[in-house]
């Protein structure tokens, strides 16, 4: 369990003023400059002491990832962009930093870019977030007007202009390179990796993307120092976590708390437990939309962090924990992720576009039982067919909750059908998001 | 180089090549659909997946993976098998079953590949997607429900034609290529996204349902409808030629084709003249081969040598060129013009009259100067050669002609003599940039050439092009750029006029009595003298033939194995696909049976006697398709006095690229395409 003292995120509920008095106050921009003047790389091999995982869903090291940029600012600016395109189903723990913390951010931008000699950083914030955008962009003027950010930021020297750019509602373009590319205004689609952005960017340039929540914690961390992070949570899954708990409990929340906390102590501390009690549950999604589900028997032990989550053959993604009780149809509930990746893909390259489309058509007629038998298998070969072979990790995203579905609830799959085929299939009333 | 291992075979190829040019390299078939070596890579059919080593578990896109010195490629494995049969049963679920009525069968990739990666049966029972066709203009049909959104013809038509008019709309299942406005393609290499496209979406309109590919006869050939000379194959069934595509030839137009050599084949069966035609009481009447030789004998017998006059065309092959000449100089006529238009040329040397840095060298240049030409309009493949090398950067460009656009940035530096003038004088800015450059170029178009003072625009351009370091040992800058396939070979031929012979203009008003037009319609036919007898040999009733006397009827370049000379003067063989129509013959047969019958018997009996003719005339014709690239040594100027270029702007050259040749006016769909692309100017009351 974590303790007050060691909590990032002091306003994470918004009871206090968000803007540059308030956070001054919780303690932003305290000695920025002070930690400017250790030096771009002392400030990288703090990150990477850190163990701090990237907070967007993929959990690759920060630190490693900000030590592929080039060492040396060639003819070609470098850039830092923060991917604040939160949009993954369950997941929205980067909107309330950045209506809440947003001075969290922005001093975390000016570290980060600092400390990967990129004198520019771009925020890419989702086109819905309006009124987050309003918010981050007075606290961004509020910055520059105080001298924080801009020429000289917090008198260091060094020069920072920080943008913020909006999208326009494409789940792809929370992806990195898509991001990118819809940044430069093109058509929001994932480029091909080999380049990475480090080497060939935005705008062609070095670049790196981070998720707002790996951003905003990097201010604690450099002012901490990284072994007070590396000392929370498990080895290899150090520090502290934003929890989004949605679904079947009785007090939803955002939560910051220790990787590695029990799933069920998670929910039963902070979200009120489970609708009618832990013996209630279904299953939980732990890491938003795009990882598997786990059934509750894995749910009463299971550790909530990359490697725990991993070892069960899930995920911690987002950790956007998505709980489902016995009065939740499972398959249409995953037939419901399955109609957004669909919505979602971007139809660039064929797996993906043609997979996802499949895919939601068959888990639609399995929601009614109107398949047969063997049709699960081919299900499960089509998502074997899109995970890996795509250019992002959208097919993958789109075909794990299917095999996680089938992975666990194959007799649900099963029942259905056979209540369809002899005639005793009820038709569910539709509910919300159908 | 980097030390490749595909399948156990090792290969070196460059560094910085992709797996897939390794694999080829190894002789490995690698299926794909969205790669194209002449396109960016955009890795997104994901056909050409492979294993390789020491690489996270997972098939790789070869297309888009850079190869590393020690890599060992697997292209073969189970996993690579199950990865393309499932990318390819992907492709396949929302491709319609259409291919007994689809254009592409027989040349489909997806046919092909399906036949070897595919599965025999389908597990897909949901219903397929319907994609609403889209109306690209006359040239490209659409069916777009069989696209398999492989951006092949997007990327064509942004990086190669350089119009960014295709793209993508909607994302998902839902993504549909096309214009999102409706329009038709402005580009003049429109036709060629029918050939990248790997499937039947792109189709050609005006060959819809017209024939099966294993039915046609293919006949490797020249193209004759601009003076590149882009290789062409010849589809012909029986009588008639149904298609032309390009054939690889990277010196000349890569695997590219413009749409005029590409859709004017249906001009091949129109308008045809089909048989000897001779003017009596005021009226054409057919008639037969000696009736025709007849009433044109009748008409020399009373004409001295000197009054009589030849005029070659823009298609003329040049054996019949030359047989054409013999004949005239056998009958005692050194009134002999191949410039129709009039444009001034000095056949002193033949590097005054070629495109010397040649089509390939354009991507050696690093700095263009154009004048009086509009080279997307009058040369498209060389246009697309000149972009290609644009896109590579540090190549600047300026214009002094007619305001156009030319898919590539330019400085528009001026419209007329004067601003060669100023360059010469060192009073414009771009002369700087061309001193600067080390293998600068310039472009003279026939629209500076064709004018007055033609000659002292091509001295004047001449000297710019000595004075700015375009001419040496090492370097050939200076460039005409022709517009008809046979003037360059005219030249090399001398079909100019002789020791006192006339030009055209001065055959013209009766400066002649008799006039033999060799396919000659590119002049203004109505200033020929009233009384002159004219005698049209050709192969379409156009404006020549209408004010022919006698008529005898020729062969389209489809339909003779003749020789040809393109800008770059580089000698090519034309290849009969098809016999001429009815009575028509070809022509150097003609000349020679005419030269029989008037007893001045031309002294080559086959065409093997013909082309050796050719070759004691001038040796360059021995040299077919190599074209050896030579500086300039010698920067002896031609004949002209830049001092006397007058200020007019130079004129467009051509006004409708679609219809510039007897064969394009004679086709429909260059009609079309004229319909859709050069309206008519808007009457009143319109």
């Amino acid at each position: 369990m974590l303790s007050d003292k060691d909590r990032i995120f002091t306003n994470l509920y918004g009871l206090h003023d968000p803007y540059l008095m308030g956070a001054r106050a919780r303690g932003d921009w305290d000695g920025t400059a002070a930690i400017m003047a250790r030096g771009p790389d002392a400030l990288v091999d703090e990150m990477k002491a850190s163990g701090l995982r990237g907070r967007g869903g993929a959990g690759f090291p920060t630190g490693l990832k900000w030590s592929f940029m080039p060492k040396q600012e060639g003819p070609r600016p470098h850039y830092l962009v923060v991917n604040a395109d939160e949009s993954e189903p369950g997941t929205c723990k980067d909107r309330d930093i950045i209506r809440h913390d947003p001075h969290k951010l922005i001093e975390g931008c000016l570290l980060a870019s600092f400390a990967m000699r990129a004198h520019v950083c771009y925020i890419y914030i989702r086109g819905e977030f309006y009124n987050e955008a309003v918010v981050l962009q007075r606290a961004i003027d509020e910055a520059t007007n105080a001298g924080l950010i801009g020429r000289n930021a917090c008198g260091s020297g060094w020069d920072f202009s920080l943008h913020l750019h909006r999208g326009a509602g494409a789940y792809i373009c929370g992806e990195e390179t898509a991001l990118l590319e819809s940044l430069e205004g093109k058509k929001g689609m994932p480029r091909l990796k080999p380049p990475f952005p480090a080497a060939v960017g935005l705008y062609g340039c070095p670049t790196t993307v981070n998720n707002v929540e790996s951003i905003a914690v990097v201010p604690a961390i450099l002012g901490r120092g990284a072994a007070w992070f590396s000392a929370l949570g498990r080895p290899r899954n150090s520090g502290t976590k934003l929890f989004c708990i949605s679904g079947h409990v009785n007090k939803p929340c955002n939560v910051e708390e220790e990787l590695g906390i029990p799933l069920r102590v998670l929910i039963d501390t902070y979200a009120g437990g489970v609708r009618g009690g832990w013996d209630n549950l279904l299953a939980v999604i732990p890491g938003g939309s795009s990882v598997p589900v786990i059934p509750k028997s894995v749910c009463d032990t299971v550790l909530m962090d990359f490697d725990g989550l991993r070892d069960v053959k899930s995920g911690l993604g987002t950790a956007a924990v998505i709980v489902m009780d016995k009065s939740t149809d499972i398959i249409r509930a995953i037939a419901r992720l399955s109609q957004f990746y669909k919505h979602e893909s971007c139809g660039q390259c064929t797996p993906c576009r043609e997979g996802t489309g499949w895919m939601m058509r068959v888990m639609n007629r399995m929601v009614q039982g109107r398949a047969e038998p063997e049709e699960i298998d081919t299900l499960e070969q089509v998502t074997r067919q899109v995970e890996g072979h795509t250019i992002c990790a959208l097919g993958d995203a789109a075909a794990w909750p299917i095999q996680g579905l089938i992975r666990h609830f194959r007799p649900v799959i099963e029942e259905r059908i056979a209540q369809y085929k002899s005639g005793r299939a009820a038709t569910p009333a539709r509910m919300a998001a159908e | 180089m980097a030390k490749v291992t595909v399948d156990g075979i090792d290969v070196e190829v460059p560094n910085g090549s992709n797996v897939l040019q390794a694999c080829e390299a190894a002789g490995v078939e690698i299926p794909r659909f969205c790669y194209h070596d002449r396109l960016s890579v955009a890795g997104n059919c994901r056909m050409c997946l492979v294993e390789i080593e020491k690489t996270p578990p997972k098939p790789f896109a070869s297309c888009a993976y850079p190869v590393a010195d020690g890599m060992v490629v697997h292209t073969d494995t189970p996993m690579v098998r199950a990865a393309r049969r499932g990318v390819m049963e992907f492709l396949l679920i929302n491709h319609p079953l259409d291919c007994p009525i689809c254009d592409q069968g027989g040349e489909c990739d997806l046919q092909d590949q399906a036949v070897g990666y595919g599965t025999d049966h389908s597990r897909y029972a949901e219903n397929k997607r319907a994609v609403k066709d889209k109306d690209l203009g006359p040239l490209v049909k659409t069916v777009m429900t069989r696209c398999i959104h492989c951006t092949r013809c997007i990327r064509f038509s942004t990086e190669i034609a350089g119009v960014s008019e295709l793209g993508a709309t909607a994302r998902g299942e839902s993504m549909e290529v096309g214009t999102y406005v409706a329009k038709a393609l402005s580009s003049e290499l429109s036709g060629n996204l029918i050939d990248i496209c790997p499937v039947g979406a792109l189709t050609s309109k005006p060959y819809a349902f017209v024939a099966r590919p294993w039915e046609l006869k293919k006949t490797d050939s020249v193209d004759v409808l601009d003076a590149v000379g882009a290789a062409i194959r010849v589809d012909s069934r029986g009588t008639e030629v149904l298609r032309v595509l390009p054939r690889i030839n990277e010196d000349v137009n890569e695997e590219w084709l413009a749409d005029k050599s590409r859709f004017s084949v249906d001009g091949l069966k129109r308008r045809r003249l089909d048989s000897c035609w001779v003017r009596r009481d005021g009226a054409l009447q057919r008639a037969s081969w000696p009736e025709a030789f007849a009433a044109i004998e009748t008409k020399l017998r009373c004409v001295d040598g000197r009054r009589i006059g030849a005029l070659a065309g823009n298609l003329s092959d040049a054996e019949s060129m030359l047989a054409l000449k013999d004949l005239f100089t056998a009958l005692g006529s050194a009134n002999l013009d191949c410039r129709q238009d009039g444009a001034h040329a000095d056949a002193g040397r033949r590097d005054f009259y070629t495109f010397n840095t040649s089509i390939a060298g354009i991507e050696a240049a690093d700095a263009l100067l154009i004048v009086g030409a509009n080279p997307r309009r009058e040369a498209p493949l060389l246009n697309a050669r000149i972009r290609k090398r644009w896109l590579q950067g540090g190549f600047p460009i300026a214009l002094i002609g007619a305001d156009a656009d030319l898919t590539y940035g330019f400085d528009h530096i001026g419209d007329g003599p004067e601003t060669i003038a100023a360059l010469l004088g060192g009073r414009q800015a771009f002369s700087d940039v061309m001193r600067v450059a080390k293998q600068p170029m310039l472009i003279l178009g026939q629209g500076a050439l064709a004018r007055p003072d033609g000659a002292d625009v091509l001295a004047a351009c001449w000297q710019l092009a000595a004075a700015t370091g375009m001419l040496s040992p090492q370097w050939h800058g200076f460039n005409v750029l022709h517009t008809a396939a046979a003037r360059v070979g005219a030249l090399d031929l001398g079909f100019l006029p002789g020791r006192g012979g006339k030009s055209l203009g001065q055959m013209l008003d009766g400066g002649v009595d008799v006039l033999w037009l060799l396919g000659a319609d590119e002049f203004d036919t109505a200033a020929i003298g009233r009384d002159t007898f004219v005698v049209y040999q050709g192969s379409h009733g156009d404006c020549g033939a209408a004010r022919a006397d006698v008529i005898l009827p020729g062969a389209a370049y489809t339909e003779k194995n003749g020789t040809y000379v393109n800008t770059e003067g580089r000698v090519q063989l034309g290849a009969l696909a098809v016999y001429p129509p009815g009575e028509a013959r070809e022509d150097w047969k003609i000349l020679r049976a005419f030269s029989a019958y008037v007893g001045r018997t031309l002294p080559y009996d086959d065409i093997a006697a013909l082309r050796a003719r050719l070759e004691r005339v001038n040796p360059v014709f021995a040299r077919i398709d190599i074209l050896p690239r030579f500086g300039c040594a010698d920067t002896t100027g031609p004949a002209g006095d830049p001092g006397r270029m007058r200020g007019a702007a130079f004129a467009p050259w051509i006004d409708n690229y679609y219809q510039t040749d007897p064969i394009s006016r004679a086709s429909p769909t260059m009609a079309e395409c004229t319909r859709v692309h050069a309206p008519a100017p808007a009457q009143a009351a319109e």
